[in-house]
């Protein structure tokens, strides 16, 4: 159990900046999800706090201990990885032993701690098995187990849910939260789906760009993006960004206007915004409507599934309150 | 003859494997310098067959005083360009999260190696040897050259050797006889490895 902090972290492969200075103070037993698109550099962050990839400049330190010149296993942290990198030769037993067995554990202790862990994540049947003898969900059970029994101060996940199909993965992130939860241990997890960062996070960092561009609790993340990027990347359909026309008393700066497609309502009154219906999901609970506005934008409106669903090809007029939007400049910065 | 045909192929197939496990694992997961230089060197040498590079192999052995012994049969055709380039290929396979997790472990590169490389590649080496058993065994023109002592001489020489000469009769019974005796070793080998041999050949093991 520690924290970790980031001290203006940057990375840079040859001349190419991947990463430019993130800081960040992670409390003991916080559950951080470093969350971004694909090549932004949340991958090479989470490496670097492994020790698997050098820091170019700024400080990493676990607990009270500057990690930066460490080995992995000096920082005592234990990673699970997107495809598990089970030793496909040893036994799931074997598996989950094997870095205690190097450090030097006992065996009684080993045998201990390994029918814990399996047991903890209901492992048991399968112990003698082979990795390939496992389900995909198992697997990853095996890879959380290996770095269970270990107990060490931090875990790292780099987007260990990406290999599962879509039932699973909803059923494993609740698991893997619940185990972090009642381990207590810091954890940095990474991923690129905003779903897992919504709902597993206790902070989240957004990363753009080798950038930091917001960390904060879920909600606040997505009721307060702090740029256009978060805005857009959080939250499914993402944030609808409109003309500034289109809205009355605008800061002089504001080049965009945000607005949830939840708070969006379709409305023959008082609307802001006129178009047309390209096309509406009905999803069951709710319905997507999009709309393709007068100025050529397009905005999604997401709406109660008992509310009227509109034809398609129909003129809609769209309306939503001025609590409910966000403004950003010409740079996507908030304003 | 049989005996040192048995030493001969085993050395030469475990030599060989030995190095070039240990030098495709030096190719494939350390960064030093000339790495690339080193690999592309190795590969040249597969140009250069035996025959090539006899005579001055044959001094160099001579001078080292190896000639009918063991290690003279053997340390010249010990090193293998193709081993060395199938263990890389295979190791390049592997993915390096297997690696990465290992270091996370805490395991040193060599404990890496044994615990899980090793037993990863353990089909390929099956294959190789039965490969390198009957390339050893089969090795005619170098026995030749350097054991002139008959107790060094190989099986595949003696037979070699019964053939007539000049006006002897040939007492092909016997020949044949030896022939099949001499392939009794290779044909061991090969069914005792068969099923790791295949699945060295077939699948590989991820």
């Amino acid at each position: 159990m520690a924290t970790v902090s980031l001290r203006n972290v940057k990375k840079s492969f040859g001349k190419t900046d991947v990463i430019h200075g993130i800081n960040i103070d992670i409390a003991d037993g916080e559950f951080i999800v470093i969350v971004g698109p694909s090549g932004c550099g949340k991958s090479t962050l989470l490496r670097m706090v492994a020790g698997l990839e050098t820091v170019t400049s700024g400080e990493i330190s676990i607990g009270d201990r500057v990690v930066n010149g460490l080995e992995p296993m000096e920082r005592d942290i234990a990673m699970v990885f997107q495809n598990y990198a089970l030793y496909p030769h040893m036994s799931v037993f074997e598996n989950m032993a094997y870095g205690l067995k190097i450090a030097g554990t006992p065996k009684g202790e080993i045998t201990a701690r390994v029918e814990e862990a399996a047991k903890l994540l209901q492992l048991e049947p399968y112990l003698k098995r082979r990795p390939r003898e496992l389900s995909g969900g198992q697997r990853q059970r095996v890879a959380m187990g290996r770095a269970i029994v270990r107990k060490p101060s931090v875990f790292l996940f780099d987007e260990p849910l990406s290999n599962l199909d879509a039932k699973l993965r909803v059923q494993m992130r609740l698991e893997i939260k619940q185990l972090q939860r009642r381990l207590g241990v810091t954890s940095l997890y990474v991923t690129h789906d905003q779903v897992e960062a919504m709902t597993m996070a206790d902070r989240m960092i957004v990363m753009n760009g080798g950038v930091a561009d917001q960390i904060g609790k879920p909600l606040e993340v997505y009721g307060n993006p702090q740029t256009e990027f978060v805005g857009g990347f959080i939250g499914s359909p993402p944030m609808n960004f409109l003309d500034v026309a289109l809205a009355k008393d605008m800061p002089t700066q504001a080049a965009r206007l945000g607005v949830r497609p939840e708070h969006i309502q379709i409305a023959q009154t008082g609307a802001q915004a006129h178009g047309k219906v390209l096309y509406s999901e009905a999803l069951g609970a709710e319905t997507l409507v999009h709309v393709k506005l007068a100025d050529g934008s397009f905005a999604t409106v997401r709406q109660d599934a008992s509310l009227a669903q509109p034809e398609e090809g129909a003129q809609v007029g769209l309306a939503w309150s001025k609590a409910d939007q966000i403004t950003f400049d010409a740079h996507g910065q908030r304003c | 003859m049989m005996l040192n045909s048995l030493i001969m192929a085993m050395g030469i197939a475990i030599g060989k494997i030995i190095i070039s496990l240990l030098s495709a694992f030096a190719i494939v997961y350390f960064r030093f310098p000339g790495r690339r230089l080193f690999f592309w060197l190795i590969f040249l040498t597969l140009m250069l067959p035996v025959e090539v590079r006899i005579v001055p192999t044959y001094e160099v052995i001579a001078g080292f005083g190896m000639l009918n012994s063991y290690s003279g049969l053997i340390f010249p055709l010990i090193a293998s360009a193709t081993a060395t380039f199938l263990f890389r290929q295979f190791f390049m396979t592997v993915p390096d999260e297997l690696a990465e997790a290992a270091r996370v472990d805490g395991a040193s590169p060599m404990r890496f190696f044994f615990d899980i490389l090793l037993p990863m590649s353990r089909t390929n080496i099956a294959a190789l040897f039965v490969i390198l058993f009957i390339y050893g065994w089969n090795q005619y023109l170098w026995p030749l050259l350097i054991t002139t002592d008959p107790s060094m001489n190989t099986i595949v020489m003696g037979i070699k050797q019964m053939f007539p000469s000049g006006d002897d009769v040939a007492d092909w019974p016997v020949i044949m006889a030896t022939s099949i005796l001499a392939m009794i070793p290779p044909v061991v080998v090969v069914i005792s490895m068969q099923k790791l041999f295949i699945r060295g050949l077939v699948d590989s093991e991820k």
